[in-house]
């Protein structure tokens, strides 16, 4: 059993995605603890996953019996299993909360949100676990198919918002293919460790550069690396509150992962920095857009496109961190990831439980009566925006913390104050909110049109969760990274 | 020149048409235009592949232990044709999402022009 588990995991979610039409019959709410259940038992899979990585070390799991390079595998290591439990326990929580905001959007329906759903958890843990770059291919692929369905599912402007994406995300892919095709040419490898063996014996030649830096410009595309984000802001403020919350948090940091695989686990980084200034160009975009990405949130009047450009800044830190190439730098990343996760996770909830509850997502409509109707939502919305803030001694301070570390080592301190203006960006655009909430009078206590019971601890409990889990990930940091993202690391500090 | 284009001219078509399709998927205003766009952008990229497996006079890579033998050599390599297949299928399914997407558009604002699609989502 333990033996199986990479392929498990994938297994549990897709199998779940097949029947969630199959068993839909059997009542409204089936798909909806279908997908829960499914996703929940893939988390704790991957838990145990993750304890077995740490006692045996790296597992590769031949598919089908095909020995790699020749078939496609499967690797868990420390980086691919801890992301994929990230991934699975936010879209776990996002999962079990989404009852409420689906039912509201899609009424009886239920069946081909949940169905998609499962689809595009199970293609961004497919991402993650392979070791195999066509098959990377194809899993983006099926993650992204999902993604666009998801997007476009509620109105005609998320329509319009899931086709514009739906293009440059296939110009992203297809860019990655076509870098994939010349690395292959060249190779004739499609495994990622044997691609890196090959390389770094017979050295890098154009098609080999020409390849990585096709691959590298699709993935920014996916990530929205900031001169490529242009199908972001759109894409989450126009999809339906349910999607917006699942994809936000996991769908651009997939890619962002990948871009550490393929120039951490693919090309060697030496030989391909020597040749190409592409891990500075990362690091400058990323710098870029940080900035632009807090400038843009600031005069947002609507919340969900706030957080959006947030998440562009967002991406940008990680991209920061991988562009440092130093231990540092992919610590705080990587950190980053988990972070960055779990805040928009919870943000977009709060999001989605205001639109529930009738408030709207205009800021200008936010007042102290939100802090009296939904006391738990706003302090978890409280506790995520602090976090973006990067304040002690919630996880976002922490990851930020070891990307300022990174950049004083390698003496980029125009990276230092890009991380130190955009935290005060940050506060702005978050105070903004936290000002409303918090320091109005909230008037006397008037009809209580919250819909109590079940429905209504759905309501609270993944945000809340989420944000305890801030703050417990920031006290615990230092144990991830001793134990976890320390190990994992490629370059010795 | 000549033997330029007679060594790599299938390689220098392959990439008119990834320009094309880029061309069709980020300038053109019509989005069915731009779908066509992607069709041929992701048709050029299956074509680069099958154009690598290519071999002279290597014939299907089915065994012939007869007239051939087990020499690599003589057979195209296969390994890009499956690749490929699974590309397809991935674009044609790319397409359907794509062109469902278009419908719904359409339904809800009756055109499916970029620039009026913008002006009438800003109001």
């Amino acid at each position: 059993m333990t033996l199986h588990l990479p392929i498990l995991i994938l297994l549990v979610l897709f199998s779940g995605a097949l029947f969630i039409p199959i068993l839909s019959k059997l009542g409204t709410r089936t798909p909806w603890i279908i997908a829960v259940a499914s996703s929940l038992l893939a988390f704790c899979l991957c838990l145990f996953l993750l304890f077995e990585v740490l006692e045996v070390g790296v597992i590769h799991y031949a598919l089908g019996g095909w020995a790699p390079p020749i078939g496609i595998e499967l690797v868990a290591d420390r980086l691919s299993v801890f992301v994929s439990l990230v991934i699975l326990g936010v879209s776990t929580l996002v999962l079990a909360h989404s009852r409420p905001s689906v039912e509201r959007d899609n009424g009886e329906n239920q069946v081909g949100y949940y169905t998609t759903a499962l689809l595009a958890v199970g293609g961004f843990v497919g991402i993650i676990s392979t070791g195999d770059l066509f098959n990377l291919y194809v899993f983006l692929e099926i993650s992204s198919l999902a993604s666009y369905a998801l997007i476009g599912s509620s109105g005609k402007r998320s329509a319009v918002a899931a086709f514009r994406y739906l293009i440059l995300g296939t110009i992203g892919a297809s860019f990655y293919l076509l870098g994939l095709g010349f690395v292959f040419i060249n190779t004739g490898s499609l495994n990622m460790a044997d691609v890196a063996a090959i390389l770094s014996e017979q050295g890098l030649d154009p098609v080999i550069l020409i390849g990585a830096v096709l691959m590298v410009i699709g993935m920014g595309l996916k990530m929205a690396l900031l001169p490529l984000h242009l199908w972001l802001p759109d894409a989450y403020t126009f999809a339906p509150a349910a999607s917006s919350s699942l994809i936000a948090p996991i769908g651009t940091k997939v890619a962002a992962y990948v871009l550490i695989r393929l120039i951490l686990g693919v090309f060697p980084t030496e030989m391909l920095t020597a040749e190409l200034p592409l891990l500075d160009i990362l690091g400058v975009l990323g710098a870029a857009g940080i900035i632009w990405g807090s400038v843009m949130a600031i005069p947002q009047r609507n919340i969900k496109r706030m957080l959006a450009y947030s998440s562009v800044a967002q991406i940008g830190y990680i991209a920061l961190g991988i562009g440092l190439g130093t231990t540092f730098g992919l610590i705080g990343a990587v950190l980053h990831i988990l972070n960055h996760a779990c805040m928009k996770a919870c943000l977009f909830l709060v999001s989605s439980n205001l639109e529930t509850r009738g408030k709207g997502v205009e800021i200008e409509g936010l007042d102290a009566s939100m802090r009296r109707d939904m006391p738990w939502s706003s302090a978890a919305f409280a506790v995520a925006a602090i976090s973006m803030i990067g304040l002690p001694p919630t996880a976002g301070f922490f990851s930020k913390w070891y990307l300022l570390l990174g950049s004083f080592q390698e003496d980029r301190f125009i990276f230092v104050g890009v991380i130190l203006i955009s935290s005060l960006l940050n506060a702005v655009y978050f105070f903004r909110i936290l000002e409303r909430m918090y320091l109005g009078n909230p008037g006397p206590k008037g009809e209580v049109t919250a819909s109590s019971g079940a429905s209504g601890f759905l309501l609270v409990f993944s945000p809340v969760v989420l944000g305890l889990g801030l703050v417990l990930l920031g006290l615990g940091n230092a144990f991830i990274v001793t134990h976890l993202l320390n190990p994992m690391m490629p370059i010795a500090p | 020149m000549t033997d330029f284009l007679q060594a790599s001219g299938a390689y220098v078509m392959c990439f008119f048409l990834i320009v094309l399709g880029l061309y069709g998927m980020i300038l053109k205003r019509n989005y069915v235009k731009k779908i066509i766009g992607m069709t041929i952008f992701q048709a050029a990229i299956i074509l680069l592949f099958i154009l690598a497996a290519y071999k002279e006079d290597a014939t299907v890579p089915v065994l012939d232990k007869v007239n051939i033998g087990s020499d690599p050599d003589a057979y195209v390599n296969p390994l890009p044709h499956a690749l490929m297949l699974t590309a397809i299928v991935v674009g044609v399914a790319t397409v359907g999402v794509g062109l469902s997407l278009l419908i719904r558009v359409y339904k809800g604002y009756g055109t499916i022009d970029e620039e009026d699609l913008l002006k009438e989502m800003e109001s």
